[in-house]
């Protein structure tokens, strides 16, 4: 129910913040969705959609923290296994 | 697809299993509290991969589970009705009520419709003025400002012939529910990222301080479900009980503030229901004040009411996390998806149907 993924914006159309809406691709599959509570949104940005509205921006730093805390936990991991 | 393909690599998910491991000398209990992520776990086999000192929960996350029977009995009733549109999110329609279902009602010439988004439901009431439209409002915070939406567009748009029957739940007033219960066993809390990611998190750093309760931030992918699993270890290992955010690429601290806007202008705080579980305080959303139009339990007179459920379904004690859905009698012969007893096994998102979709656990026939 709380389903939500992350796509593509491809065009948006609307001036007014509160009905401005976006053609959005999730990996070839384009649907529309509102953008209402996204104002910082641009095209090119991935957003989180869930029941036909965006509810956040992907934070495209954010989204590699998962696998610097692997790399790091490997460096640490080699560390470990090197010392006596 | 970008985004969600590179958190399901089968090696590092292995690497994190390790760690996890490697850092887990005690037993703990921890429990997701969202059904999306139970689905993730099960389907996936995540908790096969944990060490056996870890047990996961699945807690109260899934909105179409725990929808009182109360309601979903008026929404059988209004959907009945001719000259009424009932609108609803697809998995609403096979929740047992006392004695139907909506899909069967539907059946019987009843006009229910399955739209994506609560929008799709105003636009119905815009094409079809000689008709009371009425969608099903039900959902977590998640879902709150999609609702909030449709209601604030109808007042908008005057649209005299649209109303909602509301079933809205909030996930930290549950989290309290359960802490407080005698019977509690949780020690730590996977958050629903999703609901953080409307909400933020702020509202969870009472309940660490109060409950000493370690509660992580999690995602729905194999790799932010283990990483979430080893943030949430550490602490307990270390005997830390802080709110930290693995989900960091879709959640902030504060979370969206124009959608909390909308939701606090829309709706306002109410006592609510949650089936299996009882009668939670201010647990969940209801339309107040200039919005109170728009309530289809007021528009069409239905009474509150009280209705027993069936002695069969322990669905209860599976959204309380006191049994696991295998250890239910019903489960898996009684009680499938075709045929449930209870909501836990209707929604894909239900403990049972997806342990009966995924786990093969010896079925009694």
């Amino acid at each position: 129910m709380c389903l939500a993924i992350p796509g593509k914006v491809l065009s948006i159309s609307g001036d007014d913040s509160l009905t401005r809406m976006a053609r959005i691709d999730f990996a070839g599959v384009v649907k529309q969705a509102s953008l209402a509570y996204v104002p910082e949104v641009k095209i090119g940005d991935y957003v989180i959609v869930h029941v036909g509205f965006a509810l956040g921006k992907v934070d495209e730093d954010e989204a590699q923290k998962v696998f610097e805390y692997l790399k790091r936990m490997d460096e640490l991991g080699e560390l470990e296994e090197k010392s006596p | 697809m970008k985004f969600l393909d590179e958190y399901r690599d089968g090696e590092l998910a292995q690497q994190l299993a390790r760690e996890i491991h490697r850092v887990t000398t005690k037993p703990w209990t921890l429990m997701e509290v969202c059904g999306g992520q139970t689905h993730a776990i099960v389907k996936f086999g995540i908790d096969e991969l944990l060490p056996e000192k870890i047990t996961l929960i699945h807690g109260p996350g899934c909105p179409v589970c725990v929808t009182p029977l109360e309601i979903i009995d008026q929404a059988l009733e209004i959907a009945a009705q001719p000259d009424v549109i009932f609108a609803s999110f697809g998995d609403m329609l096979r929740v047992p009520g006392s004695t139907t279902d909506l899909l069967s009602v539907k059946a019987r010439g009843g006009d229910v419709r399955i739209v994506y988004s609560p929008l799709d439901a105003v636009k119905l009431a815009e094409q079809n003025p000689a008709k009371e439209i009425v969608f099903f409002g039900v959902g977590f915070e998640t879902t709150a400002p999609a609702t909030a939406m449709a209601i604030y567009q109808a007042a908008q748009k005057k649209l005299a012939n649209f109303s909602m029957l509301i079933s809205h739940v909030l996930v930290p007033p549950a989290i309290e529910a359960l802490m407080s219960s005698p019977n509690c066993r949780v020690q730590a809390f996977l958050a629903a990222g999703h609901v953080c990611a409307v909400m933020g998190y702020e509202e969870y750093f009472p309940l660490v301080e109060k409950y000493r309760v370690p509660i992580v931030v999690t995602g729905f992918e194999p790799l932010d479900i283990l990483q979430g699993v080893l943030m949430t270890v550490r602490q307990l290992e270390s005997g830390r009980a802080e709110v930290e955010n693995q989900y960091s690429r879709a959640v902030r601290r504060e979370g969206n503030l124009p959608a909390q806007e909308l939701i606090k202008k829309v709706f306002r705080i109410v006592p609510r229901k949650w089936r299996g579980v009882g009668e939670i305080p201010q647990s969940g959303l209801g339309l107040g004040g200039e919005y109170a139009a728009f309530d289809a339990a007021k528009r069409f007179g239905l009474a509150d009411r009280r209705v027993e459920e069936s002695s069969e379904c322990r669905s209860g004690l599976v959204l309380q996390g006191q049994i696991k859905p295998h250890e239910c009698a019903a489960f898996g012969g009684k009680c499938t998806p075709e045929h449930p007893l209870g909501a836990t096994m209707v929604s894909s998102e239900g403990a049972c149907a997806a342990y009966y979709r995924y786990r093969r656990q010896p079925v009694k026939i």
